[in-house]
This record gives structure tokens, C-alpha cells and sequence, in this order.
């Protein structure tokens, strides 16, 4: 897990610049301006509703932005759509079927990711790392819900993609799994992967701030009135 | 097409053509309900009871025009994400199926002295009734969801299936009552329609017309009112 | 961890595997297989209590009810098409795949018809004997089952995604829908009406076939629309 070769490639860049976002008629945040590059962790800060998650799903190209551009660069080409290949989304819900067993659960991800079926070993692999390898063949519904997040955690290191977008991931962790959860990042940096994490707590890795509540939009401006009113 | 997209410039709009259109309803309703009602001689073969034509018919006609009104609001909405389309739509159901109401509930009454009851499946009565539960779908799904933007698009994508499917519903209900009817059942479009009964028809149709035209406005007023309302109030769906 | 980022993968093999897992959960337990063709034979088995039981009548209506009810039962194991996925969040991840939405809709619908609708089909014969149904019938009943059940799980993809961010849709999705199955309705039953009473069913069966194949275009785009709207 220490080796740190660079399997990504170490061009990518992911840039916002004056973003805006409205959900259900409210706005959400505007002016937003963010830069990430290959071996980057940007965390995103901010109070309750200052648009975290929204500007994860927003990267991720589940929303619509109101204004702004988002720019995806790798070497050589630049585009200014984004390519879902490239994402991994780990959000609140963990998309795990309770009938199934981890590994069915896991492997199901894997092939849909890439088509092929995983090896054992790789499976395995990622289980040991958030300690979950004797959980692998028990169905997903006698879990506790620690040990479904950190089921939904393992796909991290199961299926390579580039950019990782993390809500809340350490919520429900506890300090073993949060230094091993660090360590997996900071691996995954060192493998010029790149992490854009929405997060109350310190991760324990270095990297950038983003303060979302500086964002805000100011309210009561009246030309919201004519213009954007839904 | 952005002009409109200001709900300012829209009630500037309104407001013009809102007494015009009143005016206009008055005083097609006064001939056309004249017209249908004295002013035309009765149906030879039907008697006085043709003149539930009058109110039947436009309104048939009122609640398919009122549903390709809604599918083109829906394309607009989807394709340019403009919402006030998505609003129109919304203003402009439950007219529609008022319409469409008033078609079944005027054919059924025609139906009793003419077919001895006051259903039959035929081809029309039922495509005009599946078009109702079309309506009901719409309005359904709109009033399903908290998030009005949200329900504004499913709704919208199902009035295009909707009018896709029109067609092809039409079809097949016609086909089956034909398979199914004796050839005997009055129809509507045959050489029976005289050209004085075409006067009060039209009239109707046309009064029906700027009634929706009245309706649909006053809606629309009130929609983005609400619209305004709950922006100002800030309910916006946390994230 | 020595994998190539970008393999590119194939999407026959990512459709395959989620056409699997959604077979296998819907025979897994609890899942709306079993479920669908248990109402299909109870709810036939109730019109004999309905309308009596003497043969000729159930035999004149038995296409009717078998093809109505074989409609519902597909409808009822509908409404959970993606809001399983939806709540979960596996419909993010699918999102994500390198299968576009319009692929995820047709392995959800195809993996629908495979493990709900046709078993129905197969089905239908032997409750077909319960209901007197004449013998020159059962290859063309059984044949438009077959031609026109991949509509309603068609057509039912596109209620289930309008309805997948509504909390207990199941009742308005009923609503939505089922206008937009007369069609197939109206074929399916006069094709097997058409064998029965010694008619040519083709022309019917060709109508149904035409109606899978409109449904097919319509359902995967406004089911694909629906979907990207609903996770906004």
C-alpha cells in the first residue's frame, strides 16, 4: 500500500470558477471558484446547507449548475464536460443490497464499474483495510450501520477512479478506521488520485479548505424577484 | 421566446389582454348560447335534444387542444428549462380537464335519448375517457412531490408521453369498438351536419376558446404569486 | 493496485451484470417475483367466484382476464423498479457506470420482464385450463403474452421513474400507467379472441408487436429523463 507509483494521470486538473446552484427555489451558493489537480485533497468546509453536498453532486454531473463553468483537463486534452468515469461518489446512502452478502455486494460494484469480474485477492485487499475481511461472506442486513459505511468505504480501494468525492466520510468511524481511511488517501494522492471530501471533522490529511459559507448568497437582493425566481 | 421568460413582462401581458379577452367571452357566450339554444332549428332526426351538441362537442374539442397546449409547455420546460412552461402546464390542466369532464358528462346525457343508455364503449366516449385519466395522471403527479420543480418535470415528461401515445391509444379504441359495435351506432361526422348547426358550434367553440384564454390567465397569475410566495418565504429544500 | 486506470470496460458486460443482479434479487427473498405470480393465480382464481361458474361464460372472457390480470400482476411488482436503487443510493452508482442512463432503464426493464412478466406468461396456460379456455387458443395466448408483455414492463418503467422520489408512488404510478396500456390490451386480448373464434390472429399479433416496438423508443427515453431528473 506504500508504493506510490503514479497510475492516474498526473495532468488531470478540475476546475470550477463562478459557479451558482438553486435547489427548490432556493440559492444555494454562488461565486464559487475551486481548482484541484492530481495529488490534491480539497476539503470542503462550511455550516449545515451551505451546499457541500450540493457542490459534490454538482461535480459529480448529477445537477444542473445555474451559472458558471466547470473545466476537466487531462494531459494533452482538455474538455469542459465531465466524464463519470472518472468519479467515485461515496454520499450518505451506501447502495448496498441487503440480501446480498459483502461480496456479492462488492463484486456487483466492481462489475459494474469495469465488466470483469474481481479477483479474490483484490477483494480481499480491500476488505482488510477497513477491517471488514471476516464480514465478506455474511449478508449486508445483519450489519451495523459502522460497518456498512465501511462497507461502502471499501469500494475505494476496490475499483481504481481518478476522483474520489466523499460526504461525510468519517462520520461513524472510530480511530482505527479514520487513520486507515487517512492512510488509503493519502495513498491514493501519492497515486496522483485526486479527493474533494465534505467533512465537519479534521481527516488527518493535508491539503486545501474550502469555506463554503463564503458563498453564501446574500438574501432579500429584490432582482432575484424578476429574474431567477424559481 | 425570453422575452416572456420575465414573470414581470408576462403579467404586463396579462394585463392587457385580460379585459379583451373577457369582453370577448361575454359576448361569444351570449350568441353562441343563443344560437344553440333558440336560434337553430332542431335536428330532424334528433329533435331538441341535438343541442346538447353544442356544449358537447367544443368541449371535446377544448380538452384535446388543451392537452397539446400542456404537451408543447412540457417540451418547452424540458428543453429550455423555462418555468414558467412548466407553470403554464400546470395552470392549464385543470381546465383541460374540466373540458374533458364536460365532454363525458355532455355525452352521456346525449347518449341516453339517443342510445337507450348512457354509456356505450364506443370508439369516442372512450378515447375521450382515457384522455381524462390522462389529465388525472398529470395533475397527480404534480401535486406528488414537495419540490414543484421536480414534479413540474416528471409531470412534464409524462404529458410527452402522453401525446405520444394519443395517437396510437385513438387507434386502437377505434379499431376494437369497430370490431366490437354494430355499424348502426350514431356517429358525429357523417353529411348530417347542417351548415346552421355549424353556427352555433363555432360560436361555442370560439367562446370556449376565450374562455380558457380567461381562465388560463387568472391560473397563471396566481401560480407565480405562489411561486413568488414561497421564495420569499424561503422554503427551499435543504441539501 | 498495479491496474491500468483506464481499461476500457465493456458495456455489454456492465449491462449483463446488473440484468443478473436484478434477477437474482427479484427470485431472492422478498423479492416481487414470487409475489407477482402468486396474485396472478389468485387473482384469476376469483372470477369464477365473480361471474359464476359456468364454462361457457368463463370460457368467452378467459383471454380477457387472463391478459387483465396478467396486467396488474406486472404493475404490482413495478413500483419498486428504481426506488429500491433510489433509496439506497445504488442508482447513484449506476449513474456513474460507464453505461449510459437509457442502458440502465433497459437492463431494469429487461431484467423486469425476464423475471416477473414472462414466468406470467408461462403461467397463463395452466390457468387457461381453470377457465374452460377453448384448446385452439393456447399457442396464440401464450404468443401474445409473450409479444406484448415486454410493453407493460415497457411502460411501467416509465411510471416507476416518474414516481421514484415519491414516497409511496405505488397507487399514482397505477394511475399514470395504465391509460397507456389500452393498446396493448386491446391487441393482445383480440389476437387470442381472434384464435378463439376461429379468426385470424395475425394482423392483431403484428399490432401488438408494432406497440412493444413504439413503447420500446418511448419508455427507454422518458424513463432515462426521468431518472436524470429525479436524482437532481
Amino acid at each position: 500500500m506504500t508504493d506510490a507509483n503514479p497510475i492516474f494521470d498526473s495532468g488531470t486538473r478540475l476546475s470550477g470558477s463562478g459557479l451558482a446552484c438553486r435547489r427548490g427555489g432556493r440559492r444555494v451558493f454562488e461565486g464559487l471558484n475551486f481548482e484541484v489537480q492530481a495529488g490534491d485533497f480539497l476539503s470542503l468546509t462550511g455550516k449545515n446547507g451551505s451546499g457541500k453536498s450540493t457542490l459534490l453532486r454538482l461535480i459529480a454531473g448529477f445537477l444542473p449548475k445555474k451559472s458558471g463553468t466547470i473545466s476537466y483537463s487531462c494531459s494533452g486534452n482538455a474538455s469542459d464536460f465531465l466524464v463519470s468515469d472518472d468519479f467515485m461518489l461515496v454520499g450518505h446512502q451506501n447502495g448496498l443490497k441487503p440480501g446480498f452478502t459483502l461480496r456479492e455486494n462488492a463484486s456487483f460494484y466492481y462489475r459494474l464499474m469495469t465488466g470483469s469480474t474481481p479477483a479474490a485477492k483484490r477483494l480481499q485487499i480491500a476488505a482488510d483495510i477497513f477491517a471488514l475481511d471476516s464480514l465478506l461472506d455474511e449478508p449486508v442486513q445483519y450489519f451495523s450501520s459502522g460497518q456498512r459505511h465501511r462497507s461502502a468505504l471499501m469500494r475505494l480501494p476496490l475499483v481504481a477512479r481518478q476522483i474520489w468525492l466523499m460526504d461525510e466520510p468519517t462520520v461513524g468511524l472510530d480511530a482505527d478506521n479514520r487513520a486507515a481511511l487517512a492512510a488509503l488517501i493519502q495513498h491514493h494522492m501519492a497515486c496522483g488520485g485526486i479527493v474533494i471530501a465534505a467533512t465537519h471533522d479534521p481527516m488527518g490529511v493535508a491539503g486545501n479548505v474550502l469555506d463554503m459559507d463564503q458563498f453564501q448568497p446574500n438574501t432579500g437582493n429584490s432582482d432575484d424577484m424578476d429574474e431567477g425566481w424559481l | 421566446m425570453h422575452r416572456f421568460a420575465n414573470p414581470a413582462q408576462f403579467n404586463r401581458l396579462a394585463d392587457a389582454v385580460m379585459p379583451w379577452a373577457m369582453i370577448a367571452t361575454v359576448l361569444l357566450f351570449g350568441a353562441g348560447l343563443y344560437y344553440a339554444l333558440i336560434g337553430s332549428p332542431p335536428d330532424y332526426q334528433q329533435g331538441e335534444s341535438v343541442r346538447v351538441m353544442y356544449v358537447h362537442v367544443p368541449a371535446a374539442w377544448m380538452g384535446m387542444f388543451i392537452y397539446v397546449v400542456i404537451a408543447v409547455a412540457s417540451f418547452v420546460a424540458l428543453v429550455w428549462r423555462h418555468p414558467l412552461a412548466l407553470l403554464a402546464g400546470k395552470a392549464a390542466a385543470p381546465i383541460g380537464a374540466t373540458f374533458t369532464a364536460l365532454a363525458l358528462i355532455t355525452g352521456m346525457l346525449w347518449g341516453k335519448p339517443m342510445w337507450g343508455t348512457y354509456w356505450v364503449w364506443d370508439g369516442r366516449l372512450t378515447s375521450v375517457l382515457v384522455q381524462f385519466f390522462l389529465y388525472l395522471g398529470y395533475m397527480a403527479l404534480w401535486k406528488a412531490m414537495d419540490d414543484e420543480e421536480k414534479a413540474g418535470n416528471a409531470a412534464s415528461i409524462l404529458a410527452l408521453v402522453g401525446v405520444v401515445n394519443i395517437p396510437i391509444i385513438k387507434f386502437s379504441v377505434d379499431w376494437w369498438s369497430t370490431l366490437h359495435q354494430p355499424a348502426s351506432v350514431m356517429r358525429l361526422d357523417g353529411p348530417t351536419i347542417d351548415g346552421t348547426m355549424l353556427v352555433p358550434l363555432f360560436l361555442m367553440a370560439a367562446a370556449y376558446q376565450v374562455y380558457f384564454i380567461v381562465v388560463f390567465i387568472w391560473r397563471m397569475k396566481l401560480e407565480v404569486n405562489n411561486r413568488k410566495l414561497s421564495v420569499m418565504r424561503g422554503s427551499g429544500m435543504e441539501n | 493496485m498495479s491496474h491500468p486506470s483506464h481499461a476500457q470496460p465493456s458495456i455489454s458486460s456492465v449491462f449483463t451484470a446488473l440484468v443478473r443482479r436484478d434477477v437474482t434479487l427479484a427470485w431472492g427473498q422478498g423479492g416481487a417475483s414470487l409475489l407477482a405470480l402468486g396474485f396472478f393465480l389468485i387473482a384469476v382464481s376469483l372470477f369464477p367466484f365473480g361471474v359464476g361458474p359456468e364454462p361457457q361464460i368463463l370460457a368467452r372472457i378467459a383471454p380477457g382476464i387472463i391478459w387483465v390480470v396478467a396486467l396488474l400482476a406486472s404493475v404490482v411488482s413495478l413500483d419498486r423498479l428504481y426506488q429500491a436503487d433510489y433509496e439506497d443510493g445504488s442508482l447513484d452508482d449506476l449513474v456513474l457506470s460507464p453505461m449510459g442512463l437509457v442502458g440502465i432503464a433497459g437492463a431494469k426493464v429487461l431484467a423486469h420482464w425476464l423475471s416477473t412478466t414472462l414466468p406470467l406468461a408461462v403461467a397463463a396456460p395452466a390457468l387457461a385450463v381453470l377457465l374452460n379456455f377453448p384448446d385452439e387458443g393456447y399457442w396464440v395466448l401464450v404468443g401474445s403474452l409473450l409479444i406484448g408483455t415486454p410493453a407493460l414492463s415497457l411502460i411501467g418503467s416509465i411510471g416507476a421513474s416518474l414516481t421514484v422520489a415519491v414516497r409511496r408512488g405505488g397507487v399514482l404510478m397505477f394511475l399514470l400507467i395504465l391509460p397507456l396500456y389500452v393498446p396493448t390490451l386491446i391487441f393482445g386480448v383480440g389476437a387470442v379472441d381472434a384464435a378463439v373464434m376461429m379468426g385470424d390472429p395475425l394482423p392483431h399479433l403484428a399490432l401488438l408487436a408494432a406497440t412493444t416496438l413504439i413503447a420500446l423508443v418511448v419508455s427507454l427515453a422518458a424513463s432515462a429523463a426521468a431518472l436524470k431528473l429525479a436524482l437532481e
